[in-house]
């Protein structure tokens, strides 16, 4: 892709961290120095499963100026569409993949007084990033990790033992702790930035309890990787390209054209930055709007659609591409 | 002429009652206690349970009171509102919402402060009423002049006439007044009431 230069990598390490996560070190294959990154940002993985060209994202959580290697961490999600399955059963130590330039859509307000972090599951990843480089600053922040057990939770006992119980508290389904989001934010002081990071529905509620009790939306920030949800096949005209390809069942409208040798702007792959919108020339048929960056009024008006997420429910859509 | 289309220059939305904050927190300099008064006609008096007024000004003092607000202060000077207006915004919690109203020196003013205990100025309510006199930094001594009202204007520090940009600095809370002779001194329009 044009923004991204990429840079072939090996995998130097695996380690199985928790329950289905594992990490995987990734070193550049021409031994140089890895690029300098934010704490929040992540890269997009590309990798030849079988015939399929996969392009995921993860964010990183190695040391922000770490430049000897990356580190990402990767759930293996059973109803994935094989990302997360290639990574965790087909790729082993020595293996080549490539990696995006770090992006970061989910940077920390620097301004802020304080930062509050809610992660959920493997939504603890950006955070590991963010905390080691505010630990270096002298940052003021505090971390809530829900996960289902101990042993599905990634990191949480070396965190806890790095930032210390008053800096990171844990909270396990199966053992009945909840985060007390509404008690948490209600005592913070002004200037606070609060960040999530989890399972759509957790994200959800922290932001709503975030705008009951009266926090700005400047001070609300989240992560979502939208995986692009899967559908029926259909036909996508690609009308600059002079070209029309097939949409698969487990493909993405961003997947396909790149397939088809076509070079389509992308950042975050989860229909959260906006870089991938697509205006329609024609359409026969619902378009299925899976992002949540396009405003209501552009989703009703048919013109536009974010092809790395949404779909079309029908037979044809001419792509000004 | 003020060179116009300047991104810094700062907007001014107007007060908007944050239904969902847990406390209000009002600064409100002379005309700018209009704003809040508004507001409760608008929207009625059920916030001010959970409101704090802080006021200077010779005028609406009487009308303020009247409101009956959980805590309604006057300070004597503007460098004095803004003293408290800082120790209240350190002691503070989330869910507080800061409204702002005055003359653009005065908003300009208390947004520093603001500012300089993290909280976003996109978060701030503002509110503009009274004179539209402008504070503004002269960029060639740096020096600083209150209430502003015409175009070009004489640097009361140095004597250099300077023209008033809608540039704008937030950390300073000041307009840029550069120099509009430095060809040919003297040469300077006169000056004309802009910002009254
Ligand atoms: S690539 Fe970010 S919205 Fe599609």
């Amino acid at each position: 892709m044009t923004i991204n230069t990429e840079m072939p990598v090996h995998v130097a390490a695996i380690t199985k961290v928790a329950d289905s996560v594992k990490r995987f070190r990734l070193e550049r294959v021409d031994g140089g120095v890895m690029p300098v990154f934010s704490g929040g940002a992540h890269v997009v993985v590309a990798m030849q499963d079988g015939k399929l060209l996969r392009h995921n994202p993860y964010s990183l959580m190695s040391r922000p100026g770490d430049t000897s290697a990356f580190e990402i961490s990767v759930l293996r999600v059973e109803s994935s569409r094989g990302g997360s399955h290639f990574l965790h059963d087909k790729i082993s130590v020595g293996d080549t993949l490539t990696v995006s330039q770090p992006i970061n859509l989910f940077p920390f307000d620097h301004r802020g007084r304080k930062h509050l972090f809610f992660a959920g599951g493997i939504g603890i990843t950006p955070f590991i990033a963010m905390m080691a480089q505010m630990a270096q600053e002298g940052r003021n922040f505090e971390l809530h990790y829900a996960m289902r057990t101990r042993s599905h939770g990634a990191y949480w006992q070396e965190l806890a033992e790095r930032y210390g119980p008053s800096r990171v508290k844990i909270y396990c389904d199966v053992e009945n702790l909840f985060i007390p989001v509404d008690e948490i934010l209600a005592r913070q002081p002004l200037g606070t930035h609060m960040y999530v990071c989890g399972p759509a529905g957790m994200i959800d509620a922290v932001l709503g309890k975030g705008k009951a009790l009266g926090w700005p939306r400047q001070n609300l920030h989240f992560e979502r990787f939208l995986a692009p949800p899967t559908g029926k096949p259909f036909e996508a005209v690609l009308q600059r390209s002079g070209k029309t390809i097939t949409v698969g069942e487990h493909q993405s409208m961003l997947e396909a054209i790149e397939a088809a040798g076509v070079d389509a702007p992308y950042l975050c792959r989860g229909g959260a930055c906006g870089q991938c919108e697509t205006n329609i020339v024609s359409c026969t048929g619902e378009l299925l709007h899976n992002d949540i960056y396009l405003e209501p009024a552009d989703k009703a008006s048919g013109k536009k659609i974010m092809i790395c997420v949404s779909r079309l429910k029908g037979e044809t859509i001419t792509l000004d591409i | 002429m003020l060179v116009q289309g300047i991104k810094s220059r700062p907007v001014y939305t107007g007060f908007a009652i944050d239904e969902n904050a847990q406390r209000h927190l009002f600064a409100l300099e002379g005309e700018g206690a209009r704003a809040l008064l508004d507001q409760v006609k608008k929207v009625g008096k059920e916030f001010l349970a959970v409101s704090e007024i802080l006021h200077v000004g010779e005028a609406h003092g009487k009308e303020l009171a009247a409101l009956g607000a959980d805590i309604l202060w006057s300070a004597p000077t503007t460098p004095v509102l803004l003293n408290r207006l800082r120790q209240n915004l350190i002691n503070a919690r989330m869910g507080t919402r800061l409204y702002l109203s005055g003359t653009e020196g005065f908003i300009g003013q208390a947004m520093k402060v603001a500012l300089e205990q993290g909280i976003d100025f996109g978060s701030i309510v503002t509110e503009h009423r009274g004179s539209e006199a402008r504070r503004v930094q002269c960029v060639h001594c740096k020096g600083i002049t209150d209430n502003v009202t015409t175009q070009p204007f004489t640097c009361s520090h140095c004597g250099l006439t300077l023209l008033v940009r809608d540039h704008y600095s937030r950390r300073l809370a000041a307009f840029q007044g550069v120099c509009i002779d430095a060809e040919e001194p003297g040469s300077a329009p006169p000056p004309e009431v802009r910002f009254p």
